[in-house]
C-alpha cells in the first residue's frame, strides 16, 4: 500500500461519476499496470477515510461499492448551488415503494390490496425511470402481472448497503394499546 | 424540511394562514379542502387521519361515528375531485354495511368469520404499518435533497500513440487474410428446396420394404449432386430418429440403412 495506489483509487472514485466496487478498483487497477490484492484496496480506502477525517469529503459505502460523498453537514451551504430542488415525491408514491421494499417481489394488485387505492401506471413508470424498481420477473398468475423488486439504486439514493439497513416494518399491533385496562386511553396523537 | 411537509399534512393552509382544525360543520372554504384532500394518499389514509383525530384507538373503530365523517368528506371531494371518488365510495360502502350490521340485533346476526368489521380493521393495520415506515423513509437522508455526491471533472486525456510497427511480411499476410476472409455479409438468395425430405423419406421406405439393407451411397442419384447427398441424409435421420430404419457403419466408412421393420 504506497501513497500512488491511495491516490490513483481516490482519482478513479472522483472520476468514475458512479460507485465502484473493491473488484472494479482492482481490474482498473490492473489496466493501469498494478495488481493488488481485495484486503489491500480495503485499507487503502479506509486511508482515504482517515485522509479525509478534517474534510468536506468522505468515502461511503453503499449497496452498489464505494463512493465520495460531501458530507451532509455541507448540504445547506450546497443547496443554493441549484435554483431546482430535488423533485418532491409524494406520500402515494413513498408508500409504494415501501410496500414493494419490505415484500418484494410484488404486483401492482398486491400494493393496491394494501393501500387500498389503484395504483397508478404513472406511479409505477416514475419509480421505474427513477431506477428505483425493476420488474423481476412475471407472476404465475392469470394475465401475467409484472412483478417489482427494487434496486440497487434506490439503496443508493438512500445511502444504505442493503435492504435491512431500511427502517424495520412496525408490527401489526403498531401504537395500538393492547392491555385491557388502557384500552380507552386517548392515543398522543 | 420533513417536518414541516409533515405539518402540512395535517394543517392546509389557506391563503398564507394555517387551517388548523377542522370545524364540526365542515364549512371549509372550496380551497382548503382540496389542498386536505390531495395529502391523503387514499380512502384508508382519509379514514386513519380520522380515527386519529377521534384520539381512539383502531380496535375501538367506533364504526357509526367514523362512517358519517367520512361520508361527508365523500360529499365534499365529489364536488370537488370527482375521479378520486371512486375508491373513496368502495370504503363508504364497506363502513356503511359494517354500520348496518351492527344495528342488526345481536341475536338475529350470527357470528361470521368474515366480519367485515374485523377485516377493515386488519386491513387498516396492515396498511398502517406500511403508512408508518413509508413516513421514516421519507425522512431518510435522500441524494441531492439532503446530501450530495463529489465528482471531479476528468483531466484532459492524452491518447496515447504509439508507433505502429510491423514487418513488410506480416502485411502481406495481413492482407492476404483480409482478401480471402469470407464475405459473411452478403446477401444470398434462398431457394425453395427442390428435393424434398418427406418425399425422400417415403421413396427410402419404398427401398427398404423390398429390400432389407441397402448402402447409403446406393440410394443417391447422381443426378441430383450435393444437395441429393443432403437430403437422403436427413431423410434417413429422420428415419433413424423414429425408430423406422438403423444407421450401420462398418470399417469401409459406408454406411448402411438396415429395415427395423414394422413399416407400414
Amino acid at each position: 500500500m504506497n501513497t500512488k495506489t491511495i491516490n490513483t483509487i481516490e482519482a478513479l472514485l472522483f472520476g468514475s461519476g458512479r460507485p465502484l466496487r473493491i473488484s472494479e478498483i482492482r481490474s482498473l487497477l490492473e489496466f493501469d499496470g498494478y495488481t493488488a490484492e481485495l484486503s489491500e484496496i480495503k485499507k487503502c480506502l479506509n486511508e482515504l477515510e482517515t485522509r479525509y477525517i478534517n474534510s468536506s469529503l468522505e468515502v461511503v459505502e453503499i449497496a452498489s461499492g464505494y463512493r465520495l460523498q460531501i458530507r451532509q453537514e455541507f448540504s445547506p451551504a450546497l443547496s443554493h448551488l441549484w435554483n431546482e430542488r430535488a423533485p418532491r415525491i409524494s406520500k402515494a408514491l413513498m408508500e409504494t415503494i415501501s410496500i414493494i421494499a419490505y415484500k418484494q417481489p410484488v404486483t401492482r394488485g398486491d400494493i393496491e390490496d394494501i393501500r387500498g387505492v389503484s395504483v397508478s401506471t404513472q406511479s409505477i413508470r416514475s419509480l421505474l425511470e427513477r431506477n428505483w424498481i425493476k420488474v423481476s420477473g412475471f407472476k404465475d398468475a392469470p394475465g401475467r402481472p409484472a412483478l417489482y423488486s427494487t434496486t440497487k439504486e434506490f439503496l443508493d439514493d438512500l445511502n444504505l448497503k442493503t435492504l435491512s439497513d431500511l427502517p424495520d416494518l412496525p408490527d401489526h399491533v403498531g401504537n395500538i394499546v393492547q392491555d385491557e385496562d388502557h384500552q380507552t386511553v386517548p392515543q398522543a396523537v | 424540511m420533513q417536518n414541516n411537509t409533515q405539518t402540512q399534512l395535517e394543517f392546509p393552509t389557506v391563503m398564507g394562514q394555517p387551517y388548523e382544525t377542522i370545524p364540526d360543520d365542515l364549512f371549509i372554504p372550496p380551497n382548503a379542502l382540496e389542498l386536505c384532500l390531495e395529502t391523503f394518499s387514499g380512502p384508508m389514509d382519509l379514514l386513519l387521519y380520522l380515527i386519529k383525530k377521534e384520539n381512539i384507538n383502531i380496535l375501538d373503530l367506533d364504526v357509526s361515528k367514523i362512517t358519517d365523517q367520512y361520508i361527508e368528506y365523500i360529499d365534499l371531494m365529489d364536488v370537488l375531485q370527482f375521479e378520486l371518488a371512486a375508491e373513496y365510495l368502495v370504503m363508504a360502502a364497506t363502513l356503511a354495511e359494517i354500520k348496518s350490521r351492527m344495528m342488526l340485533p345481536h341475536d338475529i346476526h350470527e357470528e361470521e368469520e368474515d366480519d367485515p368489521k374485523t377485516s377493515l380493521i386488519i386491513r387498516l393495520q396492515e396498511y398502517q404499518r406500511f403508512k408508518t415506515v413509508s413516513e421514516k423513509i421519507a425522512i431518510l437522508p435522500r441524494v441531492d435533497r439532503d446530501f450530495f455526491l463529489a465528482s471531479a471533472s476528468l483531466p484532459k486525456i492524452e491518447a496515447e500513440k504509439k508507433d505502429i510497427q510491423i514487418t513488410k511480411d506480416e502485411l502481406i499476410a495481413i492482407f492476404h487474410e483480409v482478401i480471402n476472409r469470407p464475405d459473411l455479409k452478403s446477401n444470398h438468395q434462398i431457394d425453395f428446396e427442390e428435393l424434398s425430405t418427406q418425399e425422400r423419406i417415403q421413396i427410402i421406405l419404398e427401398i427398404l420394404s423390398k429390400r432389407n439393407v441397402i448402402s447409403f451411397s446406393k440410394t443417391l442419384r447422381k443426378t441430383e449432386g450435393r444437395q441429393g447427398v443432403v437430403v437422403t441424409l436427413l431423410a434417413s435421420l429422420e428415419l433413424a430418429k423414429d425408430g423406422h430404419l438403423e444407421l450401420i457403419q462398418n470399417e469401409t466408412e459406408e454406411i448402411f440403412l438396415k429395415s427395423k421393420g414394422a413399416i407400414s
